[in-house]
């Protein structure tokens, strides 16, 4: 059984700057974003999938992009950050429903070329369970 | 095509990156550019600004950065300005990959030449850092607001 817990940071200008869900089947665990990526919420995010790495023992971290207006080289690090801590543990880090614009960003930044990419959630959590 | 001129100063806390991006869509917008450039323009900006804070400062709240922006024919500047450690060598700084914290991935600089026309970085230690950007925009159409 998984569960979903949110966390908000904070707002400007009445809209979120990054609101997170988290849901978790067992070791598996779905972050979907909703907002922008930046140095500023970068650590909300470090933190929210360092914890379950940690202490959960969580291996496979999913990101579900579907609703992230913007990155830049900030966010992209964080993603590469928990890419690196899950790699000596046999873990994997997969990204989801990226829209076209972010897309272009990571596509800059070689990021495809080290992380799996998906259409979407079941595709992502399907691969490698061997269903 | 009408000049325009924004000077901003700001703390230097990771919250205010999100404002200097609302502020380059803003000007964007007003310059009917299309979606894609102000999407660029946004990227340069929280790049040269998270710079500024992160580097220049080394992410202490307790300091000011100073932007202006700059419109005039046809040509946007982006200026971003820092009174922090500086950079003892810019050349070092430019390349790709290079990174002073493992946890980042050295790519501001790219983002900032890629999505610009031209980048030009002035800087001396213990003095402070200027990012200076510009790009070329030839045929805006006239907006009537």
């Amino acid at each position: 059984m998984g569960y979903i817990e949110n966390i908000y940071c904070d707002k400007i200008l009445g809209g979120l700057v990054l609101n997170l869900e988290k849901k978790i089947e067992r070791l598996t665990l779905i972050l979907r974003l909703n907002g922008e990526l930046d140095m500023h919420t970068a650590s909300m995010v470090r933190q929210a999938i360092d914890i379950e790495i940690d202490k959960r023992g969580i291996r496979t971290v999913i990101l579900n992009f579907q609703d992230v207006q913007f990155v830049d080289s900030s966010g992209l690090g964080v993603i590469l950050g928990r890419y690196k801590k899950l790699l000596p543990l046999g873990g994997k880090l997969k990204i989801t429903n990226v829209p076209p614009h972010i897309y272009k960003i990571m596509e800059l930044s070689g990021l495809p070329k080290i992380i799996s990419f998906y259409l979407d959630e079941a595709h992502a959590y399907e691969e490698g369970r061997g269903a | 095509m009408k000049t325009n001129h924004i000077s901003l100063t700001f703390t230097s806390i990771s919250e205010n990156v999100a404002l200097t991006r609302l502020i380059i869509a803003s000007v964007g917008a007003q310059l009917d550019l299309p979606l894609n450039d102000i999407e660029e323009l946004k990227v340069a900006v929280s790049e040269a600004v998270s710079n500024a804070i992160i580097h220049g400062y080394s992410n202490s709240p307790d300091y000011i950065v100073f932007l202006d922006l700059d419109f005039e024919d046809g040509t946007l500047k982006i200026e971003v300005r820092d009174e922090g450690c500086g950079i003892a060598n810019i050349e070092q700084a430019m390349q790709p990959a290079y990174s002073t914290d493992p946890e980042r991935m050295g790519l501001g600089f790219v983002f900032m030449q890629s999505f610009m026309d031209e980048l030009q970085v002035e800087s001396t230690p213990e003095v402070g850092t200027t990012v200076t950007m510009m790009k070329h925009f030839k045929q805006i159409p006239i907006s009537s607001h």
